[in-house]
């Protein structure tokens, strides 16, 4: 399998603070990874520097075989890869239709395809096209950022956590939702403090620990792990 | 009666330049969340570029609406030349820097480009030729407007239509809206902020460099200082219409204009700008975010 995404020995640092020290990590073709880790971890500052918007102070990132460390975010977004940032960042007062038409910013004419399977796999967007972003409910605007993020027709989606501050209910079809776009061939690269679900959905997994990878392997190995078990799973001893 | 009605005429049409100027605030703002201070002078500076660019082209006095509208043109690309330059130059330094950083960069720059206007046309007054449009009249039932009323009303809609027509149906539009937003999620969608806020500079200059030429047009006599006086209205107008929403800088301007003549009509013109100020003042303590303010969609 070829590597999509392969970060090496990244260093990151936000002034004095260094919030990643030295981390690898890789994402295959049509893979699912996570990324576990507790808050303060450097999940985001990683994903952040991944999508460009945080400059390392050391390492390298290569996407689909180019080196994109010092790339712009918003050239980024071109070669293919797209960020659904932590807090969501729908644009508020802008309509639906106009944040998943943001999305697909970089295409030179928007698929309607696109456009039309996103509200398949996400009816609620559908309901709600001309309502404003910021007038949705928490769980509605999840959806509307992660279809903003696909409209763009990325090889890799990268999602900051999707399901943070939502009703189970809801996380469950949004979990549907990621599972069905990774299924049409698009690779995944998920950050997430709700570990269970998040391994269930995905091949391998890394656990990011003070800005570290303290455990890295497959779903498997990592829910029968009894380290992450107690440590993310709520397992007791 | 009359007086009413030739007020509101000639309220309309300084309220339509007051607006033109705001806008450039107000998008600037809207996108940067810094009041551009150095806008003013820039309106200003367009009015010297404008004679100048006249006299020397059309020197012989032969006018016609091709002249003007070339002047038109030259003037608000120099102008939007030089908005470009002061963002390079004063402000994309200074993006990540405390905002009173930026401001005080904006001041020093308004005072640059207005000591360069007084180095380079001196320090008197300079006089518009009269000639630019025709000195055509129309009496309305006693109510008067001139020809160029007429093109100040005429021009300041079909631009500001134009605007809010660029800004709310185009993919271009939609972008800058969503940069005023959240400029870190914006540049998740692929959108270069930098570009962005090039073109932000560009529209708000060349608005403002019609505006200046106007001014120059209506009024005829423009000082090297004058940027700072109509700036000053202007801002004024953009923060009572809701500074960073661009429909609050029309209505905020034509408002504005409406009232200073009225005041004016009534009560004296000496005492327009005590007014203005007292209207501010109301204003922001009813309505702190201006009277169509920042438009809030949040839920958190």
């Amino acid at each position: 399998m070829s590597k999509l995404l392969e970060v090496k020995d990244l260093h990151v640092g936000y002034g004095a603070i260094k919030a990643i020290k030295g981390i690898d990590l890789y994402v295959n073709k049509g893979e699912v990874v996570t990324i576990l880790g507790a808050n303060g971890a450097g999940k985001t500052t990683t994903l952040r520097t991944i999508s460009g918007l945080l400059k390392s102070t050391k390492g390298n990132i290569l996407f689909d075989g180019q080196e994109i460390t010092k790339v712009p975010a918003h050239d980024i977004v071109r070669l293919g890869m797209s960020h659904s940032p932590e807090g969501r960042k729908v644009f508020g007062t802008l309509s639906v239709e106009e944040n998943l038409l943001m999305g697909a910013y970089t295409l030179k004419t928007h698929d309607i395809k696109t456009l039309e399977w996103i509200y398949e796999i996400l009816p609620r967007l559908k309901e709600r096209e001309q309502q404003l972003a910021g007038t949705l409910s928490g769980g509605e605007q999840q959806m509307l950022a992660i279809g903003r993020a696909i409209m763009s027709k990325p090889k890799l989606l990268i999602l900051d956590e999707p399901s943070l501050g939502l009703a189970p209910v809801l996380v469950k079809s949004i979990f549907k939702a990621i599972k069905e776009i990774s299924s049409t061939g698009v690779t995944v690269l998920l950050v997430e403090q709700n570990a269970k679900a998040a391994l269930k959905l995905a091949d391998r997994g890394y656990v990011l620990e003070l800005g570290k990878i303290t455990h890295e392997g497959t779903s498997k190995e990592l829910l029968n792990s009894t380290v992450i078990q107690e440590a993310y799973l709520g397992k007791k001893k | 009666m009359d007086i009413f009605l030739q007020q509101i005429v000639n309220g309309l049409t300084v309220g339509s330049l007051y607006a033109l100027v705001a806008l450039g605030y107000t998008m600037v703002y809207g996108v940067m969340k810094l009041i551009n201070f150095a806008h003013g002078d820039l309106v200003a500076l367009s009015a010297f570029a404008g004679l100048t660019i006249y006299t020397s082209m059309f020197a012989d006095g032969g006018t016609s609406m091709v002249a003007v509208i070339t002047v038109f043109m030259f003037t608000a690309a120099i102008i939007a030349v030089v908005g470009v330059l002061l963002e390079r130059l004063a402000y994309r330094p200074l993006r990540t820097a405390p905002r009173l950083s930026a401001v005080v960069s904006a001041l020093g720059a308004g005072l640059v480009i207005q000591n360069a206007i007084m180095l380079i046309w001196g320090p008197n007054m300079k006089i518009f030729p009269s000639d630019l449009f025709p000195s055509t009249v129309y009496d309305i039932n006693g109510v008067v407007v001139t020809f160029t009323q007429l093109m100040i009303l005429l021009f300041s809609s079909v631009l500001m239509i134009a605007l809010y027509l660029f800004i709310n149906k185009t993919k271009m539009g939609t972008a800058i809206r969503a940069v005023a937003i959240d400029q870190d999620a914006a540049k998740l969608m692929g959108i270069n902020v930098n570009r962005i806020i090039m073109i932000i500079f560009i529209i708000g200059s060349a608005l403002g460099a019609v505006a200046g030429l106007f001014i120059g047009i209506y009024y005829r006599g423009i000082t090297f200082d004058m940027g700072w006086m109509y700036g000053l209205s202007a801002f004024v107008a953009a923060i009572i219409g809701g500074i960073g929403n661009i429909p609050g800088a029309m209505f905020g301007g034509l408002m504005l204009g409406l009232f200073n003549a009225l005041i004016s009509g009534y009560i004296s013109s000496a005492w327009a700008e005590t007014f203005t100020f007292m209207l501010l003042i109301v204003v922001l303590i009813f309505r702190p975010t201006g009277i169509l303010g920042e438009k809030v969609a949040e839920k958190v």
